[in-house]
């Protein structure tokens, strides 16, 4: 019984995770532009999708700052929430607060102070200023998703491993790491799908024709978007879900995942 | 332990990437520039008082408290069931949860729209039912829908993190000293998940005040809340001296009520927003 | 997997370096609309001139505003709209245009010289324009449709479907009301703001660019839309028509601008001599559907297209029209007035 209502409540949440992405997909074979009437099945969208060199350079930007931010924030980030953690209580109040401040502000607000920033450092606009902005929107949700794993850490744990005689260093990548890996983990997620998505932050960064999808597609909406956009989505989607298939294969196959 | 070091780079960003342009944003929020310069001022922050922005406030506040709350009840028990799976199936599902969240926002949220529309999916279903049609969107509860679809994700993962790695004996003893099931979940598993939950309520609340694209596409438009307010003065009015105080209000009043809230908080460890 | 992630981060670092290293051709920067040209005409550019284009989009113009005064960017040209390109001449953010170096300026239609927002041609050159006007679905609408007044019948409550836009929604409610889009009036503007309180319980939604599907696929029965957009709805749903009102209504413009974040304005000179030539001109408004100001491009328009009345009105439909001026000191009574009526 209680395994067919835990079944049950992960199907509903799990409807209400894709109804949204299936429509989305729908949409992509559409032959009309329009998502207000559907005028037979193309594969047109998809063909023209490759040719848009517009569409292209910017998959590869949004990617390429995701990985490469998500990454970057993720070690920094870690880093900070071992070091805040093991600071004394007013500092680190004062330390968490600041980090939440991004978090909190609006988008409009990060994004114009950080151009002005950007533009006083001398920094020209483009794919640098852009990757920094997302690494620092990106760090606060690594810190709030490894402070947590910290809290629950035994705290005698990297002392013993001290007074056994390991070093520092040792004890950080062979004690702490492991026990919090669930909580970086779970921040390089965020940090990943908070950067794939950003568009107001980027818009106001970046520049010199380094543009990701978000600013695409949003600069679209004026004239509709681009049932392109749609295919592609359904494209990232399903290569997505085949790694992920053909990665939980080789594990199955192996005899134990770490992790 | 000594590794307050590690975090030295990350404080040195801070300086640079968050605290100067908070202190840009505090700049403008107390000053007005004319011909002859600049002076100080603090009429942006006494404009805000009007009843017209307090009532803009409050709806956004109680907006963004609804959808947190509603992602804290659909959440926890999504990720206790994660929790709960063996290790393999635990790290696919997890993926599975957050893969909708990186098809871009404004197609989900236009997605949405094709379901709840008047002639929508969902109606369609409905009139197949032979029921009778239903106006989902424009209305608060298609602006918390929204916030709860698009800001789950962030409540279920760090509840998830900290449950995965709590001490399975601790439930088993708490069982063997007579306590029921309910008593286990108040007394052992919640507490001990605190953290993962202040965390996720932190995540999703924050940002959930500040959006303004989901009350617009979903909710129509018709009412404006902070992040809109905030955004008309930087975009559409110029008045950034006005947008900075309001951004500085919502900082403070955020930060402050956290930190009440933060008090009461029993655990000492508790590093964060107090 | 740490090996892994090693791997990805060497050959991104290594692929960002290497694309950071462009040619030593001339760059030409464009700040444009999203999808607000053939993108053929970009790389016919870069072949003829031997230049390379850098082309990056916005999405409002307050946006690119933004960006552009604060210095972000070197536009060499922007495409903004008529009140922002008043906005930016004011605030001297514009270099003049040398028309010298535009010889085929001669093809755009003097309807479209000397208008508010430019009064001397000094500044810029028109790309595309159209109309705000009520488009609605003939099957759910019995009435005529020729006042803004339509928006106030009570028959159509929450059928209707307003712009997210304070500026026009508050500029149709002054036209209604017999009043210039432009005012600065104290008086008329809290009329204006009045009868959109009054108007805001029959209103279903405000509405930004999703108002297309909507109406195709027949949520509502009027909207208030941009004549561009218009057409391409008509096309997509025959049930629709679009009407400007008798009592006049926005006539729009998206005009060629070289911004002073220019660094080799000649070049820019030549790309919007470029944009200008007849069979480029044509390329462009036929791949995005929105009238032309350009006299030989639009002779080679399907007649079709011509001759209806959205796309290319006739000067009588025109007559009561405005362009928007940039409202300065006033955009905040103006973004008070829609707070209000927003917060009811």
């Amino acid at each position: 019984m209680v395994r067919f209502i835990k079944r049950f409540y992960t199907f509903l949440i799990f409807l209400f995770l894709y109804a949204p992405i299936v429509v989305l997909i729908i949409f992509s074979f559409n032959s009309s532009k329009s998502r207000g009437s559907w005028d037979g099945f193309t594969l047109n969208w998809y063909v023209e999708m490759f040719q848009d060199r517009q569409i292209m350079s910017a998959l590869y930007v949004t990617l390429a700052i995701a990985v490469l931010s998500s990454i970057i924030a993720t070690i920094i980030g870690t880093a900070a929430a071992i070091g805040i953690y093991n600071m004394n209580r007013l500092n680190k109040g004062i330390v968490m607060n600041l980090t939440y401040l991004p978090v909190l502000n609006a988008d409009i607000v990060t994004g114009i102070s950080l151009m002005l920033l950007l533009i006083f450092l001398k920094l020209q606009l483009g794919f640098t200023s852009l990757l920094l902005a997302h690494i620092t929107f990106n760090i606060p949700y690594v810190i709030l998703s490894v402070m947590p794993k910290l809290k629950q850490l035994n705290k005698h744990l990297y002392e013993a491993a001290l007074d056994l005689g390991a070093s520092p260093m040792y004890a950080l990548r062979n004690i702490i790491i492991p026990e919090i890996k669930p909580g970086i983990i779970t921040g390089l997620l965020l940090a990943f799908t908070l950067s794939i998505d950003d568009f107001v932050i980027s818009f106001f960064t970046t520049g010199s024709g380094v543009a990701n999808l978000s600013i695409t597609i949003y600069s679209m909406a004026r004239r509709g978007i681009n049932p392109k956009i749609n295919a592609l989505s359904t494209i990232m989607f399903l290569s997505v879900l085949f790694l992920l298939i053909i990665v939980n294969k080789r594990m199955d196959n192996s005899k134990e995942g770490d992790n | 332990m000594k590794l307050k070091w590690i975090s030295y780079p990350y404080i040195i960003w801070m300086v640079i990437f968050i605290l100067l342009p908070i202190f840009l944003i505090l700049f403008y929020s107390v000053t007005y520039s004319t011909n002859e310069g600049i002076g100080f001022t603090l009429e942006y922050f006494q404009r805000f008082f009007e009843p017209i922005y307090i009532n803009v406030l409050w709806r956004s506040l109680k907006l963004a408290l609804t959808s947190t709350g509603v992602c804290l009840l659909m959440g926890y028990p999504m990720a206790m069931i994660l929790a709960g799976k063996d290790i393999k199936k635990r790290n696919v599902m997890v993926l599975l949860f957050v893969i909708p969240m990186w098809m871009n926002f404004l197609l989900r949220t236009y997605a949405w729209m094709t379901l709840l529309e008047r002639n929508g999916i969902l109606n369609s279903f409905l009139g197949l039912l032979g029921l009778s049609h239903m106006d989902f969107l424009y209305n608060e509860g298609a602006v918390i829908l929204g916030m709860v679809y698009n800001f789950l994700p962030f409540m279920v993962l760090p509840i998830y993190s900290v449950l995965i790695k709590i001490d399975k004996s601790l439930i088993e003893a708490a069982g063997d000293l007579g306590a029921n099931v309910p008593t286990i979940f108040r007394k052992v598993i919640f507490p001990l998940s605190l953290p993962g939950v202040l965390s996720g309520i932190t995540m999703v609340f924050m940002p959930a005040v500040t959006t303004f694209v989901i009350p617009r596409l979903l909710g129509g438009g018709q009412f404006t809340l902070i992040g809109n307010l905030i955004e008309q003065q930087f975009l559409f009015v110029g008045d950034w001296g006005f947008g900075s105080a309001v951004s500085v209000i919502m900082l403070l009043l955020i930060l402050i009520s956290m930190g009440i809230m933060g008090k009461y908080e029993k655990e000492q460890e508790g590093g964060g927003l107090w | 997997m740490k090996k892994l992630a090693k791997l990805v981060l060497f050959l991104l670092v290594a692929v960002m370096i290497l694309s950071g290293c462009g040619s030593s051709k001339p760059t030409l920067t464009v700040y444009n609309w999203g999808d607000y040209i053939d993108e053929d005409v970009i790389s016919e550019f870069e072949e003829e001139f031997g230049v390379r284009v850098v082309y990056d989009e916005f999405a409002t113009n307050e946006d690119m505003y933004v960006k552009i005064n604060a210095g972000g960017g070197n536009y060499d040209v922007a495409i903004p709209s008529d009140y922002m390109i008043k906005r930016m001449i004011d605030e001297d953010l514009l270099h003049t245009i040398n028309f010298d170096n535009i010889p085929n300026y001669k093809y755009i239609d003097e309807q479209f010289k000397g208008l508010g927002y430019d009064p001397n041609n000094a500044y810029s050159v028109p790309y595309m324009w159209g109309t705000v006007g009520i488009l609605y679905n003939k099957t759910m609408v019995d009435d005529t449709v020729d006042s803004w007044k339509i928006l106030w019948n009570e028959k159509y409550s929450k059928q209707i479907l307003m712009l997210d836009s304070q500026r026009d929604s508050i500029g149709i409610t002054l036209k209604m009301l017999g009043y210039s889009l432009n005012t600065k009036n104290p008086q008329e503007l809290e009329e204006a703001k009045e009868a959109l309180i009054a108007q805001k319980p029959l209103v279903l939604a405000y509405v930004g660019d999703e108002v297309k599907d909507k109406m195709i696929s027949g949520e509502a029965a009027l909207a208030v839309v941009w004549s561009g957009d218009a057409v391409y709805m008509m096309r997509q749903n025959p049930d629709l028509a679009y009407t400007i009102p008798d009592e006049g209504s926005n006539l729009w413009f998206d005009a060629m601008v070289i911004p002073k974040t220019s660094k080799n304005k000649e070049l820019a000179e030549q790309f919007i001599n470029f944009m200008t030539r007849t069979d480029i001109a044509f390329k462009n408004t036929d791949y995005i559907g929105y009238s032309t100001p350009h006299t030989e491009a639009k002779g080679q328009l399907e007649p079709e297209l011509l001759e209806d009345e959205a796309a290319y009105p006739t000067i009588e439909d025109l007559v009561n029209s405005e362009v928007f001026e940039d409202l300065s000191s006033s955009a905040s009574i103006y973004d008070r007035i829609w707070t209000e009526v927003k917060a009811k």
